[in-house]
Parts: C-alpha cells; sequence; structure tokens
C-alpha cells in the first residue's frame, strides 16, 4: 500500500509538473504581448482526421505566413472528446486561467454550442470552422461567434435541394442523436418539403458509440423512401455507406445522400465504395491555383500529409482573419474585449486562399460560394487526393441562410 | 402485410437476425474474455485494442503482402495471438499475485497506448478493407436481403465458439487448464508447466479477439476506435453472463446482440443503453450474473 500511494504520488507530481507548471510560466512572462489561440477539438475520436492536428497545422501555417505582426502568437490545442462537459472544461480553463483569447475549430456541434455560450460569457473571440449547427448563427449566435466553413443549412441546400431536383422526392432519415444531427434533419426536411418532396420517417442512432447501421438502413429501406438521408459524419456516414452497400440497399435505386462528407470520409472509404455519391463542400484542395498553392505550402506539415479538409481550411483562413483584425486594433484591445475584435472581423472583408473573398454577416456567418461535388469513379481518378469533380457552384449570397430567417437576435429587422 | 406490436413482422424478423450477427460478435469477444479471466484471473481490457488489431493486420497483409481474407483468417490470430504471449510474459505475469484491479489498469493501459500508436500512423477515420470475392453478394429471404458475408459471420462465430467451448470442457488439456485454475501448485507437482499454460491461455484469448477483428474489417469502417466502442459492450456481456463462465457468455452474447436489435427498433435512441440496463438488472438480481457460479 505505501509503495502504490509513493507511485501514485510520483506519477501525480510528474503530470502535474508535465502538463501544468511549464506552460503557466512561460505564458506569464510574454502574457502581455502575446495573443493565444486554442484549437479545440476531436483528438482520439471519429472527427480527428477531419479537424483535430491537421486543424492546428493549419492555424499555426496562418500564423507563420503573417510573419512580422508586431506581437507574438502561440498556438495551443485540446481534446475535447467530442462530449459538452469536457470541452465546456477545457473552455473555462483556457479563458479563465491560461489567458487564451481565440478559441477555434470545435467540431460536434453539442460541444460547439456550449462553447460559444461560455465565450461569449467570458468576452472573447469564437470562430467555429467545423460545428455544424445553424443555430449557432442563428437562435444562439453570438456577438462573439464567427461560424466559418459551412452549417447545416448549407449543406442541406446543397445536396438536399440537388436530390430532390434530381427526382429522389421521397426521403428517410438516419440521425445521429445530438444537436447536429437533429439540425441537420430539420433543415435537410424544410429543404425537401419546400421542393415539393415527403418526408417518410426517421430514426435517431445513438452517438457516439454506434457502429452497425444495418438495423437502421433496413428500417430506412423497408419505409421505401427514394433517397435514404445521413444526417450524421465521420466515422458515422462511412459505416453507413459501407453497410448499404453490403445490404445491397444502393444497387436496388435507392440514393444515399451523405448530407456532411469530408474529403477524408471518401479517402477512407476508397473510390470503389464512394464512387458517385453527391455532397456539398466549401472548400476543395483541387479546386484553382490559391486552394492548390495554399495546399502545397500546408501539407508538409498535416499528418499523413494529407491535403486539408474544408473544416482545417476554415481554420486557416479563420486564424489568418482573427490576426489581421488583432493587428489593425492592437494587442492591447483584442485582448480586452473579444465582442469588439469580431465586430472588427466582420466590418473588413476577407481575402485567403482558402475560399477566395469573402464577407463575415452581421449574425457572425461567414459567406462564400459552395460546391456541389460527385465523387469521381475510380477510373476517373489520375492521383492520391483526386477524389472530386465540380457538379455546381452556389453563389455566396444564396449559399447560405437568408439574414432575416435565422432569428439571431443580432439582426436588427 | 403482418404486424407484431405495430411493427410489420418482416422487418422485426430482419432486426432479430441483425441482432443474432451482432450477438455473433458479442459472442466471440466476450468468449475471450471469459476464457482470459477463467484462468487467469486478468480482466483483460486490451481486448478492444486486440480487436482492432486484428481487423488491422487483416489490411496489412493485404496490403503490403498482398495476402487476401481467408490468409488473414488464418494467420492473423497467430501473429496477433504471438504479441499477446509476449505481453503476458513481460509484462501481465508479474501481475497474478496482486489483486485484480492491477491487472485491469495494466491492460487498459496497455489498451490505450496500442490505440494511440495506430492513431498515430493510421489516423482515425478508417482504412477500407473489401469483402472477399466468394462472399460478396446477398440472398433474398423475402422478409430483408441478406448479405452472404453476414451469414458467414455467424456461421463461424458459432463454430469458433463451439470449437473453444469442446477445447476447455472435453479434452485433456482443457482439464489441465481447469485444474490449474481451481490448485495451480498441485496441478504443478503432477508435472505440468503451468506458467506455460497460462501464457498460451492467454494468446489463444487473444488470438480469438483477432479473428473477430477480421470478420469485422469487411463489415466495418477498420479505425483504431473500432474496438473500444465494441468492448465496453463486451464487458457488459460478460458480467450478465457471469465472469468466467464460458458457455454463459456465448450465449448472453447472442441474446444481448438480438435484444438490442430489437430496442433499435422500438426505440433507437436507447439502443445503446439498454444493454447497461439489463446488467443493473442482472447484478442486482443475481450478483454473481445469469450462469455465473456465487
Amino acid at each position: 500500500m505505501s509503495q502504490l500511494s509513493r507511485r501514485s504520488l510520483l506519477a501525480a507530481g510528474a503530470a502535474t509538473a508535465g502538463a501544468g507548471a511549464l506552460p503557466l510560466s512561460r505564458a506569464r512572462a510574454q502574457a502581455a504581448n502575446t495573443i493565444k489561440i486554442g484549437v479545440l477539438n476531436d483528438q482520439s475520436g471519429l472527427y480527428r482526421d477531419l479537424s483535430g492536428p491537421g486543424s492546428t497545422a493549419c492555424v499555426r501555417q496562418a500564423v507563420q505566413e503573417l510573419g512580422a505582426l508586431g506581437f507574438n502568437v502561440e498556438v495551443i490545442q485540446a481534446d475535447h472528446q467530442n462530449k459538452p462537459d469536457v470541452g465546456s472544461n477545457i473552455a473555462r480553463q483556457w479563458l479563465d486561467r491560461d489567458g487564451v483569447d481565440l478559441i477555434i475549430d470545435v467540431p460536434t456541434s453539442s460541444v460547439a454550442l456550449a462553447v460559444a455560450g461560455i465565450v461569449r460569457e467570458k468576452n472573447k473571440a469564437y470562430i467555429n470552422s467545423t460545428g455544424a449547427s445553424s443555430d449557432l448563427t442563428g437562435a444562439q449566435c453570438s456577438p462573439n461567434t464567427v461560424h466559418w466553413t459551412y452549417d447545416t443549412w448549407m449543406l442541406a441546400n446543397g445536396t438536399g435541394s440537388a436530390m430532390v431536383r434530381a427526382g429522389g422526392d421521397t426521403w428517410f432519415f438516419i440521425t445521429a442523436d445530438y444537436a447536429f444531427g437533429h439540425a441537420l434533419e430539420r433543415d435537410t426536411a424544410n429543404f425537401v418539403r419546400a421542393a415539393g418532396g415527403r418526408v417518410l420517417g426517421q430514426v435517431r442512432t445513438p452517438f457516439p458509440g454506434t457502429t452497425d447501421f444495418s438495423s437502421f438502413l433496413v428500417q430506412a429501406q423497408s419505409s421505401r423512401a427514394k433517397v435514404i438521408g445521413l444526417a450524421n459524419a465521420g466515422g458515422d456516414t462511412i459505416n453507413c455507406i459501407k453497410q448499404a452497400a453490403e445490404f445491397g440497399i444502393t444497387r436496388r435505386g435507392v440514393k444515399l445522400a451523405g448530407l456532411l462528407v469530408f474529403i477524408t470520409d471518401v479517402h477512407s472509404l476508397g473510390l470503389q465504395t464512394a464512387q458517385g455519391l453527391v455532397l456539398t463542400e466549401s472548400f476543395y484542395w483541387d479546386l484553382n491555383d490559391r486552394t492548390r498553392a495554399l495546399t502545397a505550402r500546408v501539407r508538409p506539415s498535416m499528418p499523413n500529409n494529407a491535403p486539408p479538409t474544408m473544416a482545417q481550411a476554415g481554420c486557416y483562413a479563420g486564424a489568418l482573419h482573427y490576426l489581421k483584425a488583432v493587428k489593425e486594433m492592437g494587442v492591447a484591445a483584442a485582448k480586452a474585449d473579444g465582442a469588439a475584435t469580431i465586430a472588427r472581423m466582420k466590418a473588413m472583408p476577407t481575402n485567403d486562399d482558402a475560399f477566395g473573398e469573402g464577407t463575415i454577416r452581421v449574425d457572425g456567418r461567414k459567406i462564400h460560394p459552395v460546391y456541389l461535388f460527385e465523387v469521381k469513379k475510380p477510373e476517373e481518378s489520375r492521383a492520391a487526393w483526386d477524389y472530386y469533380k465540380v457538379l455546381q457552384t452556389t453563389p455566396a449570397d444564396q449559399a447560405f441562410r437568408p439574414l432575416a430567417e435565422g432569428g439571431c437576435a443580432l439582426v436588427r429587422t | 402485410m403482418d404486424e407484431i406490436f405495430g411493427i410489420p413482422a418482416p422487418l422485426l424478423f430482419g432486426q432479430l437476425l441483425l441482432g443474432l450477427i451482432n450477438g455473433a460478435f458479442y459472442a466471440m469477444l466476450s468468449l475471450g474474455l471469459a476464457v482470459i479471466f477463467g484462468l487467469l484471473n486478468i480482466i483483460n481490457f486490451t481486448h478492444g485494442a486486440q480487436f482492432m488489431m486484428g481487423a488491422f493486420a487483416a489490411w496489412m497483409l493485404l496490403e503490403w503482402a498482398g495476402l487476401g481474407y481467408w490468409w488473414a483468417l488464418l494467420l492473423v490470430p497467430i501473429i496477433v495471438g504471438a504479441s499477446g504471449v509476449i505481453i503476458e510474459r513481460l509484462m501481465i505475469s508479474r501481475l497474478y499475485k496482486l489483486d485484480h484491479l492491477y491487472g485491469l489498469l495494466l491492460t487498459f493501459g496497455i489498451g490505450l497506448i496500442i490505440e494511440g500508436l495506430f492513431r498515430n500512423e493510421f489516423g482515425s477515420s478508417g482504412l477500407p478493407y473489401r469483402i472477399p470475392a466468394e462472399l460478396q453478394g446477398a440472398w433474398d429471404l423475402g422478409f430483408m436481403f441478406m448479405p452472404i458475408y453476414r451469414g458467414w459471420v455467424v456461421v463461424f462465430a458459432l463454430f469458433a465458439c463451439l470449437a473453444t467451448w469442446l477445447v476447455i470442457e472435453k479434452t485433456r488439456l482443457g482439464a489441465y487448464l481447469r485444474a490449474a485454475t481451481e490448485n495451480a501448485p498441485l496441478v504443478q507437482a503432477f508435472g505440468v508447466n503451468v506458467p506455460r499454460m497460462i501464457t498460451l491461455t492467454y494468446g489463444a484469448g487473444v488470438a480469438l479477439a483477432a479473428l473477430a477483428g477480421v470478420l469485422a474489417a469487411p463489415i466495418y469502417s477498420v479505425n483504431p476506435q473500432m474496438g473500444s466502442n465494441l468492448i465496453i459492450v463486451v464487458f457488459a456481456v460478460v458480467v450478465i453472463g457471469g465472469m468466467g463462465s464460458i458457455l454463459g457468455s456465448v450465449l448472453t452474447g447472442f441474446g444481448l446482440g438480438i435484444i438490442e436489435g430489437l430496442t433499435k427498433v422500438f426505440w433507437p435512441e436507447a439502443s445503446a443503453t439498454v444493454i447497461f440496463v439489463i446488467m443493473a438488472i442482472v447484478l442486482l438480481a443475481r450478483p454473481a450474473g445469469l450462469f455465473g457460479r456465487a
């Protein structure tokens, strides 16, 4: 027993020294002239590849490209494990104790919404890139939040409308049972109904932790819907698509609508299984010269040398724009008032290699063009990660929910 | 169309069958756990990681050595089982004299390390592994469309469970093993090399997990967290069935797979929870599990 307690004491001591003491002492020494960016995302679970360490690499890339700003920038990262309580604790600790000025990325809508509330309470800045719920700029919008890359309304508008136009007028949803899945299902169902389609049913699958979707797929199939809408993401979507192929669902003419599919998901499925899938994204590495140039610059520091996903590209572009705003208004002012920094970001037009030129609306919604892609057939793909062809481009002013419809309190009517 | 409890009968039969398939995985994994616990008194929390290693080993054999599914079915249990033997010799064997908790903590830690290593190397979104050509396609059973591969999984899992049970209950080797569980010094005094037997038993338990991993590779996304998603459920299965009871863990595995399948129809949101509700009830009513000896 005495041996055990001595051992655990030693371990605890080592852990504290490693995790707590060192960063703290360093932070105090140079805190006043340092902007601290916290990348909060999933570092160990199903969203790791589409955000994770790659997002941090993209934020660091933005810092590096801006060169000498006249102030220091420190980038730290943490794993929220897709759990709202874990994410909230880290956010509070970062803002209260560690002097973090900007929290960026934050996949998993339930965590994303919780962190938005905390950042607002502490009056710091928040750029969400990977969270999907359109509520971030709708009912739960905040003067401290910018929602950068995509949202459920945009995805529903892109993929949902396109599927109905192509004849898929009856839908069944397989929905991840948390804020994101519900929002995506709701937004897509609205588009389906508006376009004259019908929703025949839905099934809510436990999140996280569901690996076998065959039961849900069979339920979807027995509803006789023409389209199965996958209101989920990451590993859940991969397993759904894989198992739908296994059960011959797609071969019998039922269409799968992957409402949120990242290029890492396509990579994981392989083109053989993923070919023909229609999906909506706001960034693809091989879209134009600027995206290719960005990809070439950042790829060496990405995990497994992968090109950035749209979520990671959003972290790059968001951090770039934030730091430009901080430079304009001064470090002291930016550190003191997160809402003022965000307001400054909204006043400046955006311009970056990932999304081109754009703007941020008063409700916090970043506006840029959105693309409908189709996954290539194996024989069409000429190089590694050569996966998409563009079907359609939605201009920036039509790609996102109209300002008046979101119900955001920041919008004066 | 006939209906049962407001659900169309074909859908219900389909769900029963799918539940049985998931039950096959639960059974194979909990069987390995039960064998290891019964003979080593170690609660093997590395089991999920070893299941995952099985799936990854199948993928590596295919991508790096060009050896397909059937070779994987043969080679992967041997390879991953051997890694289990090394872990047992180097680490776990030092803990037999201590409380269960130490073994649990050690194996839990090893599991996390293995998962982390795979995550660093392969990322988290998974790798593709195709169903072998011989088992592609599906049967139309009238009430549902049944992929041939899933049928194969059930048959193979039943066979593996039966074989393991026969070895332990009906052979001389199994008799030695059971005797060593009861009184190791006495069995050793009769000239049986008990430590080696224990090492090989751990290797066999790990091999079962790896075998389940190979079976799972074509169905699920092959990713580092595939084991940790499953392992908590499997532990619940072992607890419900009775720690160390081999027949109990197999029957409970299949049974709970079916119950979970039905929950997915009647109350999908609860399908991840139902097994733990059952576990709580069973622990209150029969603390030693359904098939365990008090």
